[in-house]
């Protein structure tokens, strides 16, 4: 499993490997923000906590179509289905990787683009958390969506339509969080909520998805 | 392993049936039937990856080292890496046996997208040995390797029935390994007659 993770990780930091596609989305996308809306710091300060969730969650959206469907090209998703290692355990790790090389750039990214949105001093550490807690749902909901997409050609839209209606609680729940945390009110309802969703998802998702991936494999 | 009865689809239709065969240990089966047939359908069917339509497989899954058409490498990893990758997902650490065995020492440190396709056959050949599974299953497995490696091949093959495994290898060629040939050619499945048709579309 380790190796596995090891594995992942190499390819997403070699050379085409797609790292640093999401970041770069994201960034382009909160640097515009203020471009589209007009200078008024007070509007931007208002929308910063969505802008910020919205452009994370699509950061993470983007670099889904490679997640399961490269695997399966070269063949090495067949091996691995007969290798030792459960397919439950497979799609965690996957997962997990693009969690390591996708949400958590973007979680440690958002701090910094908050103050290009004007972002109130105290929405900063609740954007921080409530990503934390959001991102790793965003990749196991994913990695369930590329398992059911794997092996279309161009699967990329049908994944985005099947994975964004997945999203909306996450997205409700966690921009919630920030945007609460801004204005200085008590967070702790969506923030249970959202911890809530993600932790069904991790429970639950990767056995789904290795059930869609045995299927699609046939 | 022992196969009785067994039937096999391809998308939904059936394409070998009544089949049955035994492999045993220290001995190679050789898959043969013309394009079509089913061979790498049977093959995916006896690695697990797809349910059989009827008939009974005896003989672990986990026993098998399976290798496609495809050889499942990853271009941006060197040839070592792409091995010892495999070698630590099957548990298994000595890659040196199988970088010998098919000569890949001197490419050890390229990378597997700048390999030509008979070097790139050839790791993901090496990958059989670092599986340390008893039953190989192999897919045309001489696709695009010249007299040298399809020897090496050959003799890698020996070898490992010489330790008590066994091999299936679907294959045009002949290998001069110690085994049986199985014609999978007589047990194409029949068309449903057209009556059935109006039942089995309900």
């Amino acid at each position: 499993m380790i190796a596995l993770l090891l594995r992942d990780l190499k390819l997403a930091f070699r050379a085409g490997g797609g790292f640093g596609l999401g970041l770069a989305f994201f960034l382009i996308v909160t640097v515009l923000v203020p471009f589209s809306v007009g200078p008024q710091s007070s509007l931007l300060s208002t929308i910063a906590p969505g802008v910020l969730w919205l452009g994370a969650l699509l950061a993470c959206l983007l670099s889904l179509d490679r997640l399961l469907a490269l695997d399966w090209e070269d063949g090495s998703l067949d091996l691995l289905a007969t290798a030792p290692l459960p397919l439950e355990s497979v799609v965690t790790i996957k997962a997990l990787a693009h969690w390591l090389t996708t949400g958590l750039p973007l979680v440690l990214a958002a701090p910094f683009l908050g103050v290009l949105l004007n972002l109130p001093a105290p929405g900063f550490s609740w954007l921080v958390i409530s990503l934390l807690l959001g991102t790793p749902a965003m990749s196991v909901i994913g990695t369930f969506g590329a398992a059911l997409t794997v092996g279309l050609k161009r699967g990329g839209l049908l994944l985005s339509l099947l994975v964004l209606p997945l999203y909306v609680p996450t997205l409700i729940f966690g921009a919630e969080v920030a945007r609460r945390g801004a204005a200085g009110m008590e967070t702790q309802t969506p923030l249970l909520m959202l911890a809530g969703i993600t932790a069904a998802t991790v429970a639950l998702l990767p056995f789904a998805s290795a059930a869609v991936l045995r299927i699609n494999l046939r | 392993m022992i196969v009785t009865d067994l039937a096999i689809a391809r998308g939904g239709v059936p394409v070998l049936e009544g089949l049955s065969f035994s492999l045993k240990a220290g001995k190679a089966l050789i898959l043969r039937g013309p394009n079509g047939i089913g061979k790498t359908t049977l093959l995916r069917t006896l690695a697990g990856l797809q349910p059989p339509l009827a008939g009974r497989i005896e003989g672990a899954e986990d026993q098998i080292a399976y290798a496609s058409h495809s050889d499942g490498l990853k271009p941006t990893l060197t040839v070592v890496e792409n091995l010892s990758f495999w070698a630590s997902v099957f548990g298994t650490h000595d890659i040196q046996r199988a970088l010998d065995a098919f000569a890949l020492n001197e490419l050890a440190d390229r990378h597997a997208g700048n390999l030509s396709a008979g070097q790139k056959r050839r790791l993901g050949l090496a990958r059989m040995l670092v599986t340390g599974r008893p039953i190989w299953m192999l897919d045309e497995p001489t696709v695009s390797l010249d007299r040298n490696a399809v020897q090496m091949f050959a003799d890698a093959v020996r070898d490992h029935l010489g330790q008590g495994g066994s091999a299936l290898i679907a294959t045009h060629i002949d290998l001069g390994l110690d085994g049986e040939v199985l014609d999978v050619g007589p047990n194409k499945a029949k068309p449903k007659p057209i009556d059935d048709f109006d039942g089995g579309f309900l």
